[in-house]
C-alpha cells in the first residue's frame, strides 16, 4: 500500500520564475525508509514541506495516508506525519524539554492527564526524560534534536520526514538520532523520509531518490547509487568513505569486491583479508 | 545582559517558591499600591517588616536584594532629593532661591527612599522565587478577562513565552557575532557616541537577519506541529492556588487594614 504518492505535482514559489516541480510523481510504501539526496537547491525541502501542507501546489495531487491533501484535510494530514527540521534551535518552542514535546499535544488538544503519560513516554523513549525540566540552552545539538523526535513520537504519527535533521550534529548526536529512527521504523513500522547529504545515513534506508532540479534522476537501493562514484560526483555528493577506500586499494593492486559494502561490511571485508594473509 | 531582562530566578524551595505565580503577581501589585496609602514611620516600619517577612519566607541570600537596587540608585537618589529641595514646610534650615532644606522635605525624602527600595524589593522577590515563565503563566491566566473585548490572550502569552525562551539563544548569538566583528576590526564601547553607535550597526544588522530566518523557521515547525492558533489548546502547565496562597493573601489583606489604622494614628 502506499503510504505517500504525489501525481503531477506543478508548484513554483510566488514571485518566482522557475518551476521547481514540472509534472512530479514519487509513491512511498508504507513502512518504506525512503532518503532524499540531491544538491543544494534541487528541491527536497520544497517537496516534504508539500506532502505536509505547508506550501500549496498549483496543480497536482498529494495523498497521504489515504487522505487526499486540501485545504480541508491540510490539519488531518499533517497530523499523520512529524516532521524534523535542521536546525535544533529554531524548532524548539517549549521553554523546557517536557514543555517543548508536550506543544504538539496541546494543538491536537489532548486531555491533560494523557499529555502527561505521552511525554513521559515519549522522552523515556529518546532518553531525555532525566532532561525533562532543562531549558534548551543547557542542551546539546543532538539532545535538542531528539526532544523534537520526542515531539514527534508523542503525536504517534504515521510518517516521520528528516529534513537534514542530523546535519547539524556531531557525529555521536546523529547516531543517536539514527538509532531512533531506525528503531521506528523497523520495530513500529512508521514510514520514514529522510533527506540527508550523510551517505552513512542514507545507505541505512531501503531506497535511496536522487533528486536534481526537482527531478527524480535515479530511484534504487543504495547498494546500487552509491558504487557509482561518478554519479555521486556528479549530483553533489561525497562518495561514502568505503568506496573511497575500495578505489585507493584497486590502486594499490588489492582486488575487492564489486558490491557496495558499508562502513561495516567494509571493515569484515578487511579483517578476512587480513586474516588469509 | 541576560541577568538584567530575565530578572535574576534563583531554583529553591520555599513557600514562597511554591506558591502559585497568579498569588505572587497579584500580591507584588497590591503592596505596590497599598504602600501609597503609608503615610507615617509607623505604616512604614509596618510595611517594612512585611517586605522582611517576605524575603525570610523566601529563604533567599539578602544580596540578590541589595543588586536589585544598585542599578535604580541615581533614579532614587534624584527622585529623593528633589523631594527635600522642592517640599517646603516645618522649620526652614536652609534657603538658597527655589531650593530650601526644611524639616517636611528631609522627611518626605527618607519616605520616597523607603517606599523606592520596599517596591524593589518587592519586585525583586518575586523575580527571584518566580521562573519567568511561569510569570508570563501567571500573566496569562490574570489576562483571561481581556478575551472578552478581544484582547487575543493566547497569542500575547505564547509570544511573551517564545520570546523568553529564545532570548539566552540570542545572547549567545550576539556574542559570536561581536567576536566576529572584533576579529574584524570594529570596536565595540570605544571612541565617541557616533563611533559607538556606528560599530552598533554590524552587530545588529546580522543580528536582525538571522532572528528573522529563526522566526521563519520556527513558523514553519510551528505549523508543522499543528499550531493553528491558541483556541481550543489544551494546558500542559497547570498551577494550583494552595492553602498557602490563600494565607498569603489573607496576610496581605490584614497588613492592609492595620495600615488603614496606623494611618491616623
Ligand atoms: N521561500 C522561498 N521563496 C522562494 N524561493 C525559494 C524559497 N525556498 C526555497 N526556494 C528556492 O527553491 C529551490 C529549492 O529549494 P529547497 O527546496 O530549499 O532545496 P533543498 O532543500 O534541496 O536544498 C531553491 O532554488 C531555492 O532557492
Ligand atoms: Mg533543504
Amino acid at each position: 500500500m502506499d503510504m505517500i504518492e504525489v501525481k503531477n505535482l506543478i508548484f513554483k514559489y510566488p514571485q518566482q520564475e522557475v518551476y521547481n516541480f514540472n509534472n512530479f510523481n514519487l509513491k512511498v510504501k508504507k513502512g518504506e525508509w525512503l532518503a532524499i539526496i540531491g544538491h543544494n537547491g534541487s528541491g527536497k525541502s520544497t517537496l516534504v514541506r508539500l506532502i505536509d501542507g505547508l506550501l500549496a501546489p498549483e496543480s497536482g495531487e498529494i495523498t497521504v495516508s489515504g487522505i487526499k491533501l486540501t485545504p480541508e484535510t491540510v490539519w488531518d494530514v499533517r497530523s499523520k506525519i512529524g516532521m524534523v527540521f535542521q536546525n535544533p534551535d529554531n524548532q524548539f518552542v517549549g521553554a523546557n524539554v517536557e514543555d517543548d514535546v508536550a506543544f504538539g499535544l496541546e494543538n491536537a488538544a489532548i486531555p491533560r492527564e494523557e499529555m502527561l503519560i505521552r511525554v513521559k513516554q515519549a522522552l523515556e523513549r529518546v532518553g531525555m526524560w532525566k532532561f525533562a525540566d532543562h531549558e534548551p540552552v543547557r542542551l546539546s545539538g543532538g539532545q535538542k534534536q531528539r526532544v523534537a523526535l520526542a515531539g514527534v513520537i508523542a503525536l504517534k504519527p504515521e510518517i516521520v520526514i528528516l529534513d537534514e535533521a542530523t546535519s547539524m550534529l556531531d557525529p555521536e548526536g546523529r547516531l543517536a538520532v539514527l538509532e531512533i529512527i531506525h528503531e521506528l521504523n523497523r520495530v513500529e513500522h512508521l514510514t520514514v523520509i529522510s533527506i540527508t547529504h550523510d551517505i552513512d545515513e542514507a545507505s541505512k534506508a531501503q531506497r535511496v531518490v536522487v533528486l536534481d532540479d526537482g527531478k527524480v534522476v535515479q530511484d534504487d537501493i543504495p547498494a546500487e547509487i552509491f558504487s557509482h562514484r561518478a554519479g555521486l560526483i556528479k549530483i553533489g555528493l561525497e562518495p561514502p568513505f568505503s568506496e573511497k577506500l575500495k578505489e585507493e586499494l584497486i590502486k594499490q593492486g588489492i582486488k575487492v569486491p564489486d558490491e557496495y559494502l558499508t562502513k561495516e561490511g567494509m571493515v569484515d571485508w578487511l579483517w578476512q583479508l587480513f586474516s588469509k594473509q | 545582559m541576560g541577568k538584567v531582562l530575565l530578572g535574576r530566578y534563583v531554583p529553591g524551595d520555599s513557600i514562597v517558591h511554591q506558591m502559585d505565580p497568579r498569588a505572587k503577581l497579584i500580591l507584588s501589585f497590591f503592596f505596590i499600591i497599598i504602600i501609597f496609602l503609608a503615610n507615617n514611620w509607623q505604616s512604614y516600619v509596618l510595611l517594612l517588616t512585611l517586605t522582611i517577612g517576605s524575603i525570610m519566607a523566601a529563604k533567599v541570600n539578602f544580596a540578590f536584594f541589595i543588586k536589585g537596587v544598585r542599578p535604580l540608585i541615581w533614579l532614587i537618589l534624584f527622585t529623593v532629593l528633589l523631594q527635600i529641595f522642592f517640599s517646603s514646610g516645618g522649620t526652614i534650615f536652609w534657603r538658597w532661591g527655589p531650593f530650601n532644606l526644611s524639616y517636611f522635605g528631609l522627611i518626605n525624602g527618607a519616605y520616597v527612599f523607603c517606599r523606592f527600595v520596599l517596591i524593589i524589593f518587592m519586585s525583586t522577590l518575586l523575580t527571584l522565587t518566580t521562573a519567568p515563565l511561569e510569570i508570563a503563566d501567571a500573566l496569562e491566566k490574570l489576562m483571561m478577562p481581556l478575551k472578552k473585548i478581544k484582547v487575543p490572550v493566547y497569542e500575547i502569552s505564547l509570544m511573551l513565552s517564545i520570546a523568553l525562551r529564545f532570548v539566552p539563544t540570542l545572547m549567545d548569538e550576539t556574542a559570536k557575532i561581536m567576536n566576529a566583528q572584533r576579529s574584524r576590526g570594529v570596536n565595540f564601547g570605544e571612541g565617541n557616541i557616533m563611533q559607538q553607535i556606528k560599530s552598533v550597526v554590524p552587530l545588529l544588522v546580522p543580528l536582525f537577519v538571522s532572528s528573522f530566518n529563526r522566526a521563519e523557521d520556527l513558523a514553519t515547525a510551528m505549523e508543522a506541529r499543528g499550531y493553528r492558533g491558541g483556541e481550543g489548546r489544551t494546558k500542559y502547565r497547570v498551577h494550583y492556588w494552595h492553602t498557602s496562597d490563600t494565607t498569603g493573601c489573607a496576610v496581605f489583606v490584614i497588613v492592609m487594614l492595620i495600615l488603614l489604622f496606623v494611618r491616623h494614628w
